[in-house]
Parts: structure tokens; sequence; C-alpha cells
């Protein structure tokens, strides 16, 4: 088997992945400008978080002037589901070199989880030059688009003028609702709304975000359906 | 651009990078250890997302101008049926005319 065929195949598969994960590349660098990155910080964080939904939150909080504790613990939350991936995913790249599982682990997103499992249960082999051109195709789009948002956010100046601020909390909720169909979805959602609000309003910004958050999680935990079937590790 | 990269933001998108890190590989090592993941905890590991993701959509909702609670509004219906793109075209579209047309 070549390495070199995998490669493309990896590039080849994960090409439409980009494509729709595009248009956020381009939001998060206009985002970042507008709550006060430049776009070289923009991109360090692009390159080295490298988590879409994290680096949305993490912006949005730091517009909301939040401690920077609070910032990195909110970017540990959002990104906790890749503990889950990391733990499925094991089983089928134990054959990386040791620095081939940190660049691995590194490039390990949503797309390429699933990916990367589908690939493993299908029989084939998970390939480190499969992996590799799959994960380099989202990560190389994905900085070299948020400097261009970025570019673009410069340019534009006053994010209010053309919508922006609208986008986040539409983009976030989308992602809430794809979790609708998991165990306790409803409870744990209408619990983190309420104790979010109430936080808001009566300890305030940016406590709404830690006490709503725990509110849902200390509710999953001992909803009844935590102990039946919650094993599996599924998005 | 005042300064092209600035010390304090450089440590915090580290420490950001850094905790993300440890998120992916943390499953890893962590079923190098121990054989299973006790119930309780993969249900509060799984509704760390949704959790969190919500108090940032529900007081943006309660604290947002009419133009965002109704983009909001609408886009949660149209989030029912599509997918995130008609939602923020949507959601995107109200607030431009609210704020340009009205």
């Amino acid at each position: 088997m070549s390495s070199n065929s995998d490669f493309a195949e990896g590039l080849r598969g994960a090409f439409p992945i980009m494509a729709s994960a595009a248009p956020f590349a381009v939001l998060f660098g206009a985002v970042a400008i507008a709550n006060g990155q430049t776009v070289a910080e923009a991109a360090l964080m692009s390159a080295t978080v490298f988590a879409g939904a994290s680096q949305l939150v993490g912006i949005e909080l730091f517009g909301h002037k939040v401690q920077p504790w609070l910032i990195v613990l909110s970017v540990l939350a959002v990104n906790f589901r890749h503990i889950l991936y990391s733990a499925a995913i094991a089983r089928f790249i134990s054959h990386f070199t040791p620095l081939q599982k940190i660049i691995g682990f590194h490039l390990l997103t949503d797309p390429q989880f699933a990916q990367s499992v589908q690939r493993g249960e299908s029989g084939k082999k998970v390939s480190f030059a499969w992996y590799l051109g799959f994960g380099v195709m989202i990560f190389v789009p994905w900085v070299t688009l948020t400097v261009a948002g970025g570019i673009f956010g410069r340019l534009v100046g006053d994010p209010r003028m053309i919508g922006i601020d609208v986008l986040l909390p539409i983009y976030f909720m989308e992602m809430v609702l794809g979790f609708r169909r998991k165990a306790g979805f409803l409870p744990i959602v209408v619990v983190s709304a309420l104790a979010s609000v109430l936080a808001y309003r009566y300890v305030g910004s940016p406590w709404h975000v830690s006490i709503g958050a725990v509110a849902g999680v200390a509710l999953a935990a001992f909803l009844p359906s935590a102990t039946a079937g919650a094993e599996e590790p599924v998005e | 651009m005042s300064t092209f990269l600035n010390t304090d933001m450089v440590a915090l998108i580290l420490m950001c990078a850094v905790a993300t890190f440890a998120t992916r590989i943390g499953g890893y090592m962590l079923m190098a250890r121990m054989k299973s993941i006790p119930p309780r905890l993969v249900a509060a590991l799984n509704a760390v997302p949704a959790a969190v993701l919500t108090t940032l959509v529900a007081p943006a909702f309660y604290a947002g101008e009419i133009d965002i609670k109704i983009a909001m509004a609408v886009a949660l219906v149209i989030g029912l049926r599509f997918s995130v793109m008609p939602m923020l075209l949507a959601g995107w579209c109200i607030v431009m005319v609210f704020r340009h047309l009205l």
C-alpha cells in the first residue's frame, strides 16, 4: 500500500468538509478583529487551538471582558467532547509513533474523528498518511481563511453595521440543536438556560456561563438516562 | 493595528491551546489506564457542550434588543428543519432590515 495515495485519499476525503467549514473560519477571523484581536493573534489562535466552536466561544467571552481563567475554562468545556473522541479512536491509531500521535491528536476535529472511526470500522487501515492528508486539508484552509476574515473585518470596522453580532448566538444555537436527539437533552438545556439567565440577571456576566453550565451538567449526571445506555461516546 | 502580537493575548491563546490539546489526548491517556469510564461520568461529559453552549444562547436572547430577539426566534424555528446556513442567513437578514430599513 502506498502512503502517497493514502495521503491523496485523505486530502480528497476532507475537501467537502473543508468547504462547509470555510465560512466559519472567515467568520472567526472577522469576529476576532471585532472583539479586539489582531489578525496575527487570530491566525495564531486558529493554528494552535484549531477547534472552531471553542475559538468562537473564547473570542465572544474575550469581547465581554471575561477573566482569562474563565475563558480558558470555557474553551476547555466546549472541547470536552474530544476526550470521548480520543478514547474512541485509540484502538485505530495505536500503531502511530509518539510524534505521529502528537500531530494526530492536534488535528483531531469532529469530522476527523467521525471519518477515522468509519474508516477503521470498515476494515481499512487508518494509516498516518491518510490521517495527515485529511487533517491538512482542514488545517491549512482553516488558518488561511481566518487571516482572510480578519483582513475583511478590519476593512469593515463596526461589526454591528454588517450584522456580525447576531451570527454567533445563532451559530451556538445551531450547535445546541445538534445535540437534540441525545438522552436528557431538553431538561439539560432548559435548566442551563434558566440558570444562565438568572445568573446573568442577578449575579452578572461572566458568571452566567459557569453557573448555567454546572447546573446542566449536574442534572445530566443524575438523570435516569445517565446509567442507561449512556456509554456511547457519539455526537 | 497597534500591535502585531500582544503578550497577554498570546499567553491567553496558548493557554486555550494547551487546554484544547489536553482534551484531544486526554481520552487516549484515560483509555490506556482504565478499561471503561463510569456511566454517570460519561453522561456528565456528554452534557458539557450542550450545557455550556446554552449559556451563550439564552442570555444573548434575554439581553438582546428586539431585532436580536426576533432574529434568534426565527432562526430557532428554521433550525428545527434546516441546517446552520439558512439559520444564519435568516437571522442576519432580519437584523439588517431592522438596522438599515426600519
